[in-house]
């Protein structure tokens, strides 16, 4: 498509993002999956941005994952979103920015439904009260994480050490960019640039320094779906997504993919672990695999973070190859040792995949 | 190579600007009321041969149209060309004919397999 048409429609899938008072709710699995990111995310908008943040360590799980296994029901779902908003609304805040992409989607489909039925709200109204005795208002902005960094990707740029060039070369890092499936595909006008042209991360990359590679398969799904990873026998179709995707990615020699969903990084990560001792077959030269990184690890990176703090050492491909290209400093001995300086302990090293 | 408990499924994608069409032209032209094959499978569950070798012409049909040449040389030639599935068509497909089309094209032109 010719540059000026992808600009014309990315202007009618815009939308509004808070700029400050942010209500945050964390995901279930990034905790677990990428632990520095919702520190990072929570860092940055502190301490870079000067914003107000609060996160409620009462707030639940959305349900998403139950949700879109069929195990918890819509009523329920929608309960429970309400407790969030319940808490958001106790707490004085009006701007839901949710961690998860899934959570995202979920909270989008909720009040999309509440705005078509109103009397689906006033029954999930009088549900919360019955069971908890509270109230709520609905957010009057949900946005993504990755939507406010991406409101303030030229702060941070202005603010970052480093910028996504290779410093040997001075050319700009081949970035594949990676968006969740609940971010637009579902309320393409709910993201920005819509369903077939999200912005949100290109935009960051572009700001940071990278260039961002288009290739056939951009818009393919990582394989998680959910159903497709939790059942052990459906797992060949999940891996099977994300094969695709680096195949069809391998020839334009990207440097590294960015994503910005809780389950992309990891079945990105983690497959290419898979498919080399299930193929014996690794993507990136010398098969080390291509790095994968949420976009709160990059901004991170970008502003000076430690690698470690930041919870690199938890990903299967390694990241070290990114960090010299950029230039980033990084104590190799420091990799796994813990906060108050004790060891680790190692990790298994694959048979196929270069660490 | 590790066994996970799942298997890598294989791409069933289907690449329209790889694959050869030819071969669909070529039999349409040979016999003409292969165009009016509906999918119904009536020449299917009506096939000896298929009793026995799991040939297929249903199949047969959407692998020629899809252009996947190769596959659809090994299922033909599971066909004994009895007839049958001629009879049961209730569009008047003369199927027999179209599997006996694809064969013929297929050893005058076999680079149409690849």
């Amino acid at each position: 498509m010719i540059k000026e048409g992808k600009k014309l429609i990315w202007q009618d899938y815009q939308k509004e993002i808070a700029g400050d008072h942010f209500f945050y709710v964390r995901s279930c699995i990034r905790q677990t999956f990428f632990p520095g990111s919702e520190w990072a995310f929570i860092k940055i908008l502190k301490e870079f941005l000067h914003k107000d943040l609060y996160e409620n360590p009462a707030h639940t799980t959305c349900t998403g994952i139950g949700y879109h296994t069929d195990v918890v029901p819509f009523d329920t779902t929608m309960t429970v979103a309400a407790r969030q908003f319940a808490l958001m609304t106790e707490a004085g805040y009006e701007n839901l920015i949710p961690s998860c992409i899934t959570s995202f989607g979920l909270y989008t489909e909720i009040l999309e439904t509440w705005r078509e039925f109103p009397e689906v709200e006033a029954r999930v109204r009088e549900f919360l009260w019955k069971a908890t005795r509270r109230e709520f208002k609905k957010p009057k902005n949900l946005a993504h994480a990755s939507d406010v960094i991406f409101k303030f990707r030229n702060q941070i740029a202005a603010q970052a050490k480093y910028r996504l060039v290779n410093k040997l070369t001075g050319e700009p890092l081949r970035v594949v960019e990676h968006i969740g499936c609940h971010y637009a595909k579902m309320f393409p006008s709910k993201g920005v640039g819509g369903a077939e042209y999200p912005y949100v991360l290109t935009g960051m990359v572009e700001s940071w320094g990278g260039q961002v590679i288009d290739y056939p398969e951009r818009r393919h799904c990582c394989g998680f779906g959910f159903r497709q990873y939790l059942v052990q026998a459906n797992r060949g179709f999940s891996i099977a997504c994300s094969k695709k995707k680096f195949d069809s990615m391998e020839p334009y020699k990207p440097d590294m993919i960015i994503t910005n969903c809780p389950g992309c990084p990891m079945f990105l990560d983690r497959w290419q672990y898979v498919i080399g001792e299930m193929e014996g077959k690794t993507y990136g030269p010398d098969g080390h695999g291509i790095p994968v990184f949420t976009y709160e690890e990059v901004a991170g990176l970008l502003l000076g973070l430690d690698p470690w703090r930041l919870g690199l050492q938890v990903h299967q491909v390694s990241c070290e190859s990114v960090l010299d290209k950029i230039g980033i400093e990084y104590d190799p001995d420091e990799k796994y040792k813990s906060l108050d300086g004790k060891d680790l302990g190692r990790p298994e090293v694959p048979s196929v995949l270069k660490v | 190579m590790k066994n996970f408990g799942f298997y890598i499924q294989p791409d069933s994608q289907i690449d329209f600007d790889n694959n050869n069409r030819n071969l669909a032209a070529l039999v349409s032209q040979r016999e003409p009321s292969f165009d009016w094959c509906i999918g119904c499978g009536t020449c299917t569950a009506t096939c000896t041969a298929g009793n026995f070798t799991g040939f297929n012409f249903r199949k047969v049909a959407l692998l020629v149209h899809r252009g996947e040449n190769e596959q659809a040389l090994q299922e033909v030639e599971k066909c004994m060309l009895c007839g049958k599935c001629n009879l049961a068509c209730p569009r008047g497909v003369n199927t027999r004919n179209v599997v006996a089309s694809i064969q013929k094209i297929f050893s005058r032109y076999q680079n149409l397999v690849y």
